[in-house]
């Protein structure tokens, strides 16, 4: 089944008085449990297709479906909602709340987003700590920890909510080579463990190679450069 | 909402020098406005009290054109027992009304029998008075305390003891003009001496209201003004409206009112100053208004503009803007429930200690009136929900903005 099926979406900019194609006629589809990555030079519209199937843009034109809604037609308030329900993000800066311990850093989403009952989030935050080795941190601050600490934290975040599809535009950007390859495994382990799908974005070649499906995007052109079957 | 409370807190904690001046701006804004109004609020109820319970009463009922003559003391105006038996029946009709008291207004010449000077004196009905004017009896500084003027005696003022070195138990003489242009004097003993209060009457003398009649030799029971006392002074305005669609009715031949009713305030220049104070009690609230709107307003698009990436992932992470805005506004409403709950905590013991310190002040001719600041509770919850709402609408503009923040835009922000 498609988790995500792009057919002909294209993104348009207005920069000053030209028009500036971002994404060119996009084909494509992604199954659930995938583990996906944009590849691509920086400009090359790797970020502006994970904004889109993120829902914190539209298209211009096209039909973009994610878990099975049409996404092109949801007004602000709907997209939010559709994103707390389905969708997790991780970051290249890993965008932790510095107020926030560690826990209440991934608990976040189900208090703010979510509004789950106490009881359930603390079995929920420690079941996620657990996933992802950073349960003897829960209590420190994100200043306290390493930067591949902090995109555990951020992975544990983004599957809290039991999304189906966790977007990640550049997550071992900030990350030391041996530390991006562990957290691309954590994340490939989760995807395993808890069947979601992975969409990543890289122009690291050692990492995308990590990657079971890779889309090469160059100056807003799409194509299939590996994979095509589901993994796991 | 508990949960979003504490994070709300953690983000005031984050900066908590910019937190800590905000709320001690807060905090001083509300101990100068308590401060003042328990000391301004304090002096003008001390004031109003001392002329209304012993002076004027609220309100004073006298036949039509009396008042823009009083400096003569027309007793030619003085209302005739028909007409005082309509204005019993009218003020026994109003169940807001406690007391009244009817007096005769006069001037006279009082005398040492070595010196001669002018007085103006209240003939009354002790008993009456007493009910009407509780407080008279208090300005008594010399004689016998407690007690109103008996037949043959007199309450003297002050300055005409003193000037003309007069005392409790000496003999004086009266001498009065009545209506017909006959000129009476008696003796009588002075009873006591009473303090002066600023305003008009504050220096006059009180004598039996019969003794009054004697010497104006007045025969029935004419009387120049009625003083009513109200069991709630707030209920003034209704009163005056009940007694006045009353009496209002009662012409003369001509179609012209008989009767005029003035107010304490009416009659009383202090009523000035009252409203002079009122008036920068005013501005006083404006400027904590204002204080608190500035200040809370500069944190909060401060804080805003501090976490655009923040306000980014979390509306990336599907948090919806009501719940953006709503952290936010509850980021303002602590500052200012902590400003204002700091600002009375100070402010009453600042009364208290203002209370044991008793200060002094003049006033007037007045001296030694003891400052005794009071801070009613509606006076703390008001200055308390005008700086916690004002502090929620100083947040709303910044937390609108952070609602309606483009996640793309806001996670972009450097």
């Amino acid at each position: 089944m498609n988790l995500v099926e792009a057919i002909q979406i294209e993104k348009t900019y207005l920069s000053g008085e030209a028009q500036v194609s971002a994404i060119k006629h996009a084909d494509f589809s992604i199954e659930t449990a995938s583990f996906v990555s944009f590849v691509g030079p920086s400009g090359s519209g790797k970020s502006t297709l994970l904004n889109m199937i993120g829902c914190l843009d539209h298209p211009s034109s096209g039909s973009l479906t994610v878990a099975g809604k049409d996404v092109n037609s949801l007004d602000r308030y709907s997209a939010a909602k559709f994103r707390g329900e389905h969708i997790g993000f991780i970051f290249q800066d890993f965008n932790l709340i510095p107020v926030l311990t560690i826990a209440e850093n991934i608990e976040y989403p189900l208090i703010m987003v979510q509004n789950w009952p106490q009881q359930k989030r603390q079995q929920r935050v420690n079941e996620l700590m657990d996933a992802v080795g950073i349960s003897d941190q829960a209590s420190k601050y994100p200043d306290q920890l390493s930067g591949g600490q902090k995109q555990r934290v951020a992975i544990a975040r983004a599957l809290v909510t039991h999304a189906k599809l966790i977007l990640a535009d550049e997550p071992t950007a900030n990350l030391d080579h041996d530390t991006a390859y562990r957290i691309i495994d954590l994340m490939k382990k989760m995807r395993n463990d808890y069947g979601t799908t992975f969409i990543f974005s890289t122009h690291d070649p050692k990492i995308m190679d990590a990657a079971e499906i890779i889309y090469t995007l160059e100056d807003g052109q799409i194509k299939q450069t590996k994979g095509g079957t589901k993994h796991g | 909402m508990g949960r979003i409370v504490r994070i709300a807190a953690r983000n005031l904690l984050r900066y908590r020098r910019r937190t800590a001046l905000t709320t001690l701006l807060i905090t001083i804004g509300v101990v100068a406005m308590l401060l003042f109004l328990s000391a301004s609020g304090s002096f003008k109820a001390m004031m109003v009290g001392q002329i209304t319970d012993s002076m004027l009463g609220h309100l004073q009922v006298h036949r039509k054109g009396y008042v823009s003559s009083i400096e003569s003391l027309p007793l030619t105006m003085n209302m005739k027992p028909q007409m005082i038996s309509k204005v019993e029946a009218s003020l026994k009709s109003i169940n807001e009304i406690e007391a009244w008291s009817p007096r005769i207004k006069l001037g006279a010449m009082f005398s040492n029998f070595a010196q001669t000077t002018s007085i103006r004196l209240n003939g009354i009905d002790p008993e009456k008075e007493m009910a009407t004017c509780p407080e008279l009896m208090k300005r008594i500084i010399q004689g016998e305390m407690n007690k109103l003027p008996e037949p043959g005696k007199i309450l003297i003022p002050e300055l005409i003891a003193k000037g003309l070195k007069v005392s409790p138990g000496d003999s004086i003489v009266l001498v009065a003009t009545n209506k017909d242009g006959s000129v009476n004097g008696i003796n009588f003993i002075v009873q006591g001496v009473l303090e002066g209060i600023s305003g008009p009457g504050g220096r006059d003398g009180y004598m039996h209201i019969n003794d009054a009649r004697q010497l104006l030799r007045i025969d029935d029971n004419e009387v120049s003004e009625i003083v009513v006392r109200l069991k709630k002074p707030g209920t003034l305005k209704r009163v005056m409206s009940k007694i006045k669609t009353s009496l209002g009715e009662i012409t003369s031949q001509k179609g012209k009112p008989v009767f005029e009713i003035h107010s304490w305030e009416k009659l009383s220049p202090f009523s000035n100053i009252a409203k002079m104070i009122d008036l920068m009690t005013l501005f006083i609230k404006i400027m904590l208004v204002s204080i608190v709107l500035i200040s809370v307003m500069n944190v909060m698009i401060m804080a805003v503009y501090e976490r655009i990436r923040e306000i980014g992932t979390i509306a990336a992470m599907g948090t919806l803007p009501s719940n953006i805005l709503k952290l936010f506004v509850i980021e303002g409403f602590l500052l200012g429930l902590l400003g204002a709950i700091m600002g009375t905590l100070i402010s009453i013991i600042s009364i208290l200690v203002l209370q044991q310190a008793e200060i002094t002040f003049a006033f007037g001719r007045q001296t030694g009136l003891v400052l005794y600041p009071l801070i009613s509770l509606s006076d703390i919850a008001f200055a308390s929900i005008v700086v916690v709402v004002v502090s929620v609408l100083a947040s709303l503009q910044p937390a609108w903005k952070a609602s309606r923040m483009n996640p793309i835009d806001a996670l972009r922000h450097v």
